[in-house]
């Protein structure tokens, strides 16, 4: 094992230059047209590419996590609350695996 | 003022504590997600024999999912200080480019310490609620968003490192799909209502499933094909679909 508390030291420092460095270094509003779009659009990118196909693995099983993804996908159709389309999914993959 | 404008769209006053308890309830929906992920942490981390001291620290002064588990797993298997700085750096640096376009967002008010304390707390969920929010974000906001989740991470990896089993294994396995849920509640409202977030989300799922199943790119770490599918994504949005002067607020 290495030294616990100097890989702490170091993981922790490397993630927050990370954070911090755009955030202080850029403080006025950026003019650029493109870049101003592109960071418009940057949460439904992010978003996208973490949710799929990432969703499929996160249960251990790959069909009752598809359940869930598609009954959390009917559920934000419908315009449910956030908190409602995580219980809701949570609880469909848990009732898939019973059956399953 | 646009900026005074909650999700609901009521008009609200500007109030401090307002802001704060604003945040501080869009962030309990996290903080719930979080609680069996750093929980999964904690335990990981107990297991390899870190002690549970150590893996609350780690989860108080990182505040990254992937980063963590992936530095852990290198501690444990006694990896060097370049190597953890690397890992951190390779499977963090998506955290630049939510903290640019979050920079876009906050209050020309707040000062630098104040954007010093908020870049810290920078995670992908506290990305996604804020940056869809409409009109500039504030630091009461912003704090308020933070805290819930900074609690229930360190709560989640304290639990999973002192209890072997806090929940019957398949309820907790299925409580991993809690914070995908919160991303589609976000995404598929938005993508409703605009054809180029549509277009954009589209994009950006099938560039990563490209990168999940087929051979010869996909060995490309996580980090790497957030990074790789939101560039692409964003870049074709942005000229496709440019947005207006006034349509950026």
């Amino acid at each position: 094992m290495s030294n616990v508390y100097s890989g702490l030291i170091v993981m922790a420092l490397v993630t927050y230059m990370i954070r911090v460095i755009p955030m202080v270094a850029v403080k006025g509003k950026l003019k650029s047209r493109f870049i101003q779009s592109f960071l418009y659009y940057m949460p439904y990118a992010v978003l996208g590419a973490m949710t799929f196909p990432g969703i499929l693995y996160s249960s251990g099983n790959v069909l009752a996590s598809a359940v869930g993804g598609v009954f959390a996908l009917f559920l934000a159709y419908n315009n449910q609350s956030m908190m409602k389309v995580a219980l809701g999914s949570i609880i469909a993959v848990y009732l898939c695996q019973r059956l399953l | 003022m646009k900026s005074d404008l909650p999700y609901n769209g009521q008009i609200k006053l500007t109030n401090i504590s307002n802001d704060f308890f604003y945040g501080f309830k869009h962030g309990i929906p996290i903080a719930l997600g979080y609680i069996p992920v750093s929980f999964t942490f904690g335990l990981i981390a107990a297991d390899g024999g870190i002690p549970v001291l150590a893996a609350v620290l780690i989860s108080m002064t990182n505040l990254t999912s992937a980063g963590q588990f992936a530095g852990i797993n290198l501690i444990i298997h006694g990896a060097s200080m370049l190597e953890i700085a690397l890992t951190s750096f390779i499977v963090n640096l998506r955290y630049m480019l939510m903290s640019l376009a979050l920079s876009q967002k906050l209050s020309s008010k707040i000062s630098t310490l104040k954007r010093c304390i908020l870049a810290f707390g920078i995670t992908d969920e506290v990305f996604a609620i804020s940056s869809i929010r409409k009109g500039e974000l504030t630091f009461s906001y912003m704090s308020g968003l933070i805290a819930g989740p900074y609690v229930g991470w360190a709560l989640g990896t304290a639990l999973g490192g002192l209890t072997s089993s806090l929940l019957p294994p398949m309820l907790q396995s299925s409580m991993g799909i809690a914070l995908y849920g919160m991303f589609i509640s976000i995404v598929v409202p938005a993508t409703k209502e605009s054809k180029a977030a549509l277009a954009v989300s589209a994009i950006a799922v099938s560039i990563s499933s490209i990168f999940k199943w087929v051979p010869y790119v996909n060995f490309v770490s996580g980090g790497w094909v957030i990074i790789i599918a939101t560039v692409v994504a964003c870049s074709i949005g942005a000229i496709m679909f440019p947005r207006e002067e006034d349509e950026l607020e």
